[in-house]
């Protein structure tokens, strides 16, 4: 689905985050911001999630006017950067988290949905660890259980906030090349945040650079 | 000199040291803590398990440990929800006067509890700023049930929220974000995501605030009018029974009995603590 943001504009006091943005990202495109830290990058990520609320302008997912939609009614895929998996789930109640909270009309049953986990963790190549806890696992594998819990809820778009950043070299190269390989697969609007330039390059089909609030 | 000798551990004192630092310790360990509660059954069942039973069979006194839960049953709810909802503002929300709610949170704390009671007095007493109002309606706080409970709710406020404050606060909101982005509604999130990770914290902060509510004595001595039968928690009931000479081992069978109390509640932290020590070293280390 594609995201149409106009003169969208944040400010915290005098200062302001987010001014005057506008971009256009197509359907299916994985897309970069880059920039340095306060740039503004990871505020307009989470004002597109609806995490953080804005002061201006518009956000479309296609024909859906997202600024008039709560967090829970965007349905994006989050992945934060430091996962955020629920610490007393174990893998598969992390997966499914989103499905289970959907109210009861449009609830899968029990066995549909645990299905759909051992899917989505066989896509992340995870297969066997669903009984697992978020604490038992690699830093590279948590990531991957973030990313199956986000796809869990078949999002509009999906948004990872410095998905690499926590992780070591080795780690990072292998899941970039698999993210990418999964992009291609799921073909899924994808917006990721950076500071790393040439991860940015590699990664996306285009690089878009913030620089204090605006689109340099 | 030694190798051994030599490359002795800077952190381990010479032996003798050791010695004198545990001896110590253990020394007043068991004269200021042991002893006293040693005293407390050994005083309760001098005059034989009869007497002891027979003591506790008195209804003055039944009627004083049925106040102690009813008053603990009300207050410990009501402030586990008070530790909570402020436990929740003052870490997930920014907003003015955060630092002042955070402050008189531990009010309760630094004020003696002997003030605490005698500004319900003040409130609601004959000659206090409602006391009119309230005797015109035929409403009874003072020298009543319903003061020793606001007592005890004024005295056990803190508890849980001192409890949940800096482990929520270590926590974050990344969780409670991540199950909005989900689909989760605020109070599935709370229920799914916030209780499971702080409920150790908040079982050890109710088991706190429950012990001080069944022990507290100032603030309810103030407010109680010490009614025999009517008015006597378990710790006013205690000393009401040790002013009495005919009545010393009474004091002592009643005193063991919220001992008791006490050893169950300190049983159950311990074995919180045993369990579930990683989930409340937040707690501990703050």
């Amino acid at each position: 689905m594609e995201i149409t943001i106009r003169n969208l504009a944040k400010s915290y006091g005098d200062v302001a985050a987010l001014n005057d943005i506008r971009l256009d990202i197509a359907s299916g495109e994985l897309l970069a911001l880059l920039g340095p830290s306060g740039s503004g990058k990871t505020t307009l990520l989470r004002a597109i999630a609806g995490l953080e609320s804005v002061n201006g302008g518009s956000i479309h997912f296609g024909d859906i006017d997202a600024t008039q939609l709560s967090v829970q009614e965007r349905r994006v895929g989050f992945v934060f950067q430091h996962y955020a998996l629920f610490k007393h789930m174990d893998v598969l109640d992390n997966i499914t988290f989103g499905l289970r909270m959907r109210k009861r009309a449009t609830r899968p049953s029990k066995s549909e949905i645990r299905r759909r986990g051992l899917e989505l963790l066989e896509l992340v190549q995870l297969k066997g660890l669903e009984h697992r806890f978020p604490t038992q696992l690699s830093g590279g594998q948590r990531q991957r259980v973030a990313l199956a819990r986000a796809l869990a809820i078949e999002p509009r778009v999906l948004l990872l906030d410095e998905p690499f950043g926590a992780l070591d070299a080795k780690v990072r190269r292998e899941l970039r090349t698999w993210l990418r390989q999964l992009h291609d697969e799921t073909g899924y609007t994808t917006v990721f945040v950076t500071h790393d330039e040439s991860e940015a390059h590699e990664l996306a089909d285009r690089v878009v650079t913030l620089q204090a609030g605006q689109i340099a | 000199m030694t190798p051994a000798r030599r490359y002795r551990n800077a952190l381990i004192e010479p032996a003798p040291v050791r010695w004198l630092l545990i001896g110590t310790t253990l020394l007043l360990l068991g004269v200021f803590l042991l002893l006293p509660l040693v005293v407390v059954f050994v005083q309760a069942f001098k005059a034989g398990v009869d007497t002891y039973v027979s003591a506790l069979a008195d209804s003055d006194t039944l009627a004083s440990i049925r106040l102690t839960l009813i008053t603990a049953a009300i207050a410990v709810p009501l402030n586990t929800l008070f530790g909570v909802a402020a436990a929740w503002a003052i870490t997930k929300f920014e907003f003015r006067g955060k630092s002042i709610l955070t402050t008189l949170i531990d009010l309760p704390f630094s004020v003696s509890p002997v003030i605490a009671g005698l500004v319900f007095v003040l409130l609601f007493g004959s000659r206090g700023w409602f006391g009119g109002w309230l005797s015109e309606h035929d409403i009874k706080i003072i020298f009543a049930v319903p003061g020793i409970v606001l007592a005890t709710l004024f005295v056990t406020a803190p508890f849980v929220a001192r409890e949940l404050i800096p482990l929520m606060q270590g926590q974050g909101t990344d969780e409670e974000q991540a199950a909005l982005t989900l689909g989760a509604g605020g109070w599935r999130m709370f229920w799914h995501v916030t209780v499971p990770n702080i409920r150790w914290g908040l079982l050890y902060g109710i088991l706190l605030c429950n012990a001080r509510a069944m022990g507290e004595f100032g603030a309810v001595s103030v407010l109680s009018g010490h009614i025999r039968g009517l008015t006597n928690t378990m710790p006013l009931q205690v000393e009401m029974l040790y002013n009495d000479p005919g009545q010393y081992s009474a004091a002592f069978a009643v005193a063991s009995l919220l001992a008791l109390l006490g050893f169950v509640t300190l049983a159950l932290k311990n074995f919180l603590e045993w369990r579930h020590g990683d989930e409340l070293t937040a707690v501990r280390g703050n």
